[in-house]
């Protein structure tokens, strides 16, 4: 329980620490980008809007610093990330919130797939050591040094257009309209396969070395020979012994990971046109949309930061010395 | 004497699988009796661990069994199993039913994530495959009252448990499905005199009621004067003396055992100096040829810097009928045998 | 008590024969050749490049012929000149930036692995934010945010933000070292602090401190090109992400100029594949258990040994084999 806590606590201090981040990066960046765009909409925008962007972006001078903190703090708290250039007048609250369930969606389908192929293909890898999956590690490796948008590149050039099974880009299909019906959620999963693809292909490389690197270190404990020993079936030991104990650090990785894998499936989202928050991100950099930019930054670490906790009770499931740990 | 139950045959192991193997273990052969306590004794990395482990084939990569064979032959019913010509699935049915082993109750011999009362009877559901859960959990209650643990335990994880508690767990555990013969991997060398006394008693109780033949692994001599009824003297992966415990003890026919004897003052009796055996043990990739022990001994001559002797009868021949050692000394004729290796 | 053998535990520092032995490791001559060949092109890569890059041409989007070996881009500029020239931007940014992180994270996790208490738990803090906190979302809105994103500056974004795991790995190294008998005893010696952290701790670090590093060049490399590609950094400086930028805002995919941007993807792949390779070289060094793995394979196939845990294979040499 203290374990939990103390990681609770963790996450606290640092997602305060990504929204202060998010509060000085514009300050302390060169140049002044923000007064050019806002001088330009200077007309359209009420004075509330007005004062929340400067608010945002520091442009305030009269109020001190400390000041424009707090009052950041008061919006964010209210989910008052300002506007959106790029989608004017839309609140990027709102841009944020139509794209998000596409990328957990995709993300986290993808991610636990990925997980889970590779944790189990690293099983067999290492327990049965010298086995043709063995040989399979340095093809996966490739794949994983590739990046994750030129995998997607060769997956659209192959598959969408060359073979013509899967469709380019786009989250659905533009003629339907989005409902709950078997049309639309089939335009879903066919528009999916591609980049859940590319994002399970990239990554499972890693997860299956280091599932089997665990293997072979834990198989040579004292507790799998006593295992043995007793006369278990293979699987038992396998899988109750061996595997179970190996899979530990794996699982801390996959939160660490989290946040080196959510910036690859953001690209993958960006060649696919996917509407997902990578794809609304790429499009506020490329039209120099600061408020969404860091409201998108934002969510995004937020996202992480839930999810590694949710990784966290996983762990203290799994692992009876950290539960029990006083 | 009683049959054989365990019957090891010229073993021989090596590590490593080319032509730079070290050679662990050199045609080594062993009988254990039915009911016997045979005690497996020598230094650090001469072999007794790997024998048991290899008679056994849970000898970990890279060892592997280059020659001999190893018979188990059960005295309850008409079963024998060679146990290194035997398929994996015979190899699972005989063990732990037929042979346990008494692990070293290190922190890593119990697997950290499973609870105590699992891990004393999961593989009851794999031998006895019938057995309700209800029996496995009396039978574990049982087992832990036999080795003097609460039975709250059971649900506990082994990181909550002391030392002491892990190696009696261990204990109990190899006792589960009540197998004929048990071998104990010195179960002792990691706790402290005093657990050590209420261990080796604890052995001694259950050995009592329930008749299993052990066979006990130590470096240390000492123990095995009250547990044992035989002692196997090892020495650089060969067996060097195997007799009677109350014959090796007072009357040593290896220059080895005897400098081992000497190594530790006995409680009682008069003050003597302290011996020990100069030197340190041989590096088993480098040899030297005929007898592993000559550059230690005491008493070599020119013979035993190129002949290996073998396990054989003492120079007293058919008067001591249980005994064998391998020194060229018992080759040559009575008189030449020096004093300290004659005593009777 | 029976006289018993001490067992010493050896000084852990390298010698030089064991160093040889990370060398014939096959992975790691594969991945140091792979590596060789790319630095060279860096050095050299303008010096070979039949064309200026930036020089269009009349010849548009063709696929690879004689003159041009790897095709031309849609203004009939040469793909393999800008593969050859951007090269060295490639790899300067992704050492830099892979030097960088790793100095500072050794930094980082030696002073955290050796305070221990607060200073460890603040480190350890420090490190923790940074690396949960997603490196490239951060990445694009710092450089994106820029008005010139040169080279210099990526690889100081990138280190900036690519630090913490390093530091993570170098500082349980650094604890379990610190309760070592060694380390013990060179303190009971009087050994100064800064002597002990450069002569006992360090030389012992240099396998993790290496596999982080080449870790995060590979990061550093992904993570540029991917930035190119966004078009978040300067597109003047060539390197292959530029390459790839380009190619996808001028439709290559759909015209399939598959010459304009799969070289690009096989290059970086290629560079990727010889650092992991390398790592896995040391990864093997340093655990012995994978090491003989791979070398003991094709004698263990050769004798038809099977060496499973559990069950010691009985090998009888040529009068029959049996048992597995």
């Amino acid at each position: 329980m203290k374990y939990l806590l103390r990681r609770a606590a963790f996450y606290l201090v640092t997602a305060w620490a990504a929204i202060t981040l998010n509060f000085f990066i514009p300050r302390m960046l060169p140049g002044d980008p923000v007064k050019a765009l806002l001088n330009q909409y200077h007309g359209q925008l009420s004075s509330d809007a007005t004062h929340s962007l400067y608010v945002l972006f520091g442009l305030d001078k009269q109020a001190g610093l400390w000041q424009q903190y707090l009052e950041y703090w008061g919006n964010i708290l209210h989910g008052d990330f300002g506007l959106s250039f790029s989608f004017f007048p839309t609140p990027v609250s709102e841009v944020i919130s139509q794209s998000l369930p596409w990328t957990l969606g995709l993300v986290g389908l993808s991610t636990v797939i990925s997980f889970v192929l590779g944790t189990l293909a690293g099983v067999y890898a290492g327990w049965r050591r010298g086995s043709w999956l063995d040989g399979m590690l340095p093809v996966s490796t490739f794949f994983s040094a590739v990046p994750y948008f030129w995998i997607a590149l060769i997956a659209i050039a192959v598959f969408a257009e060359g073979a013509q099974l899967f469709p380019a880009s786009g989250g659905w299909d533009p003629a339907l309209i989005p409902s709950f019906d078997g049309a639309f959620i089939g335009s879903v999963v066919s528009h999916g396969i591609l980049p859940a693809l590319t994002i399970v292909v990239s990554s499972v490389a890693g997860w299956i070395l280091g599932m089997r690197n665990m293997m072979v270190t834990v198989s040579s404990e004292d507790y799998v020979t006593v295992a043995h020993a007793k006369g278990l079936k293979e699987r038992t030991v396998m899988f109750g012994y061996a595997a179970r104990n190996a899979v530990l650090p794996n699982v801390s990785n996959f939160a660490l990971s989290l946040g080196f894998i959510v910036s690859g499936t953001l690209v993958t989202e960006m060649v696919f046109s996917y509407p997902g928050i990578g794809y609304v991100l790429w499009k506020a950099v490329g039209s120099k949309d600061y408020p969404l930019m860091q409201g998108v930054f934002l969510i995004i670490t937020l996202s992480v930061l839930v999810a590694n906790m949710i990784a966290d009770v996983v762990y203290t499931m799994l692992d009876p010395r950290i539960r029990r740990e006083a | 004497m009683n049959d054989p139950v365990l019957h090891i045959d010229s073993l021989s192991v090596d590590y490593g699988y080319d032509d730079n193997a070290v050679h662990a273990l050199r045609d080594v052969s062993l009988t254990l009796h039915a009911g016997e306590v045979l005690g497996l004794a020598g230094e650090s990395g001469c072999g007794k661990s790997t024998l048991a482990y290899a008679a056994t084939r849970l000898l970990p990569p890279p060892g592997v069994i280059t020659g001999g064979e190893v018979t188990f032959t059960s005295t309850r019913d008409d079963r024998s199993l060679n146990l290194l010509r035997a398929s994996d699935s015979e190899l699972r049915a005989s063990r732990w039913d037929d042979t346990a082993i008494v692990f070293q109750g290190a922190m890593n011999s119990l697997n950290p994530v499973y609870r105590v009362g699992r891990q004393l009877t999961d593989m009851i559901a794999t031998h006895r495959p019938k057995t309700s859960r209800a029996r496995s959990r009396a039978r574990a209650v049982e087992l832990m009252d036999m080795v003097g643990i609460s039975p709250d335990r059971l649900d506990d994880y082994p990181h909550q448990l002391s030392g002491g508690m892990r190696q009696r767990v261990m204990i109990a555990m190899a006792l589960a499905l009540e197998p004929q013969v048990v071998i104990m991997d010195e179960p002792t060398t990691a706790l402290d005199v005093v657990m050590q006394r209420q261990i080796v008693e604890q052995i001694m109780e259950l050995r009592a009621r329930a008749g299993f033949s052990v066979i006990f692994i130590t470096h240390d001599m000492s123990l095995l004067v009250e547990l044992a009824d035989r002692i196997a003297i090892m020495y650089a992966g060969r067996i060097v003396e195997d007799a009677p415990a109350r014959d090796i003890y007072s009357a040593p026919r290896h220059p080895y055992t005897e400098g081992l004897l000497s190594s530790f003052p006995p409680l009682h009796g008069p003050r003597r100096k302290l011996g020990g055996i100069p030197g340190s043990p041989p590096d088993l990739q480098a040899l030297p040829s005929g007898c592993a022990f000559a550059p230690r001994c005491p008493v070599a001559f020119d013979a035993c810097g190129h002949e290996r002797p073998d396990l054989t009868a003492t120079v007293f021949g058919d008067d001591e009928p249980r005994r064998r050692v391998a020194c060229l000394h018992h080759r040559r004729p009575l008189e030449d045998l020096p004093a300290h290796l004659r005593r009777q | 008590m029976v006289t018993t053998t001490v067992e010493t535990t050896p000084a852990p520092a390298r010698r030089a024969s064991s160093r040889l032995l990370f060398l014939k490791n096959r992975k790691t001559q594969v991945g140091l050749a792979i590596l060789g060949f790319f630095v060279l092109l860096a050095l050299v890569g303008d010096l070979l490049a039949p064309y200026d890059p930036g020089h269009t041409g009349p010849d548009v989007l063709r696929p690879p012929s004689g003159a041009h070996l790897l095709g031309t881009t849609n203004t009939g500029q040469d793909v393999l000149s800008q593969l050859l020239v951007g090269t060295r931007g490639v790899l300067v940014v992704g050492l830099l930036a892979g030097l960088l992180a790793t100095v500072l994270s050794v930094i980082v996790g030696v002073t955290a692995g050796f305070l221990g208490g607060v200073g460890d738990e603040l480190l350890s803090l420090l490190a923790n934010i940074f690396l949960v906190i997603p490196a490239l979302p951060l990445i694009i809105i710092v450089a994106g945010q820029l008005p010139d994103a040169g080279g210099i500056t990526v690889a100081l974004v990138i280190s900036l933000t690519g630090w913490a795991w390093c530091s993570r790995v170098v500082r349980a190294q650094t604890l379990s070292l610190r309760r070592r008998d060694f380390v013990e005893a060179a303190r009971a010696n009087g050994e100064s602090l800064p002597r002990l952290v450069f002569f006992e701790i360090l030389p012992n670090l240099t396998a993790v401190i290496t596999t982080s590093f080449i870790g995060t060049v590979i990061f550093a490399i992904l993570s540029e090109i991917t930035l190119a590609f966004i078009g978040v950094t300067s597109i003047s400086d060539w390197n292959w992400g530029t390459i790839l930028f380009f190619a996808q805002n001028n439709q290559a995919l759909d015209q399939g100029a598959w010459w304009w941007f799969v070289p690009a993807g096989l290059c970086i792949a290629a560079v990727g594949t010889a650092l992991t390779l390398i790592n896995f070289g040391i990864d093997e060094f340093v655990n012995p258990r994978l090491r003989t793995t791979g070398r003991d394979a094709k004698l263990l196939r050769a004798k038809r040994i099977r060496a499973r845990v559990g069950f010691t294979p009985v090998y009888r040499g040529t009068d029959g084999r049996e048992g597995s």
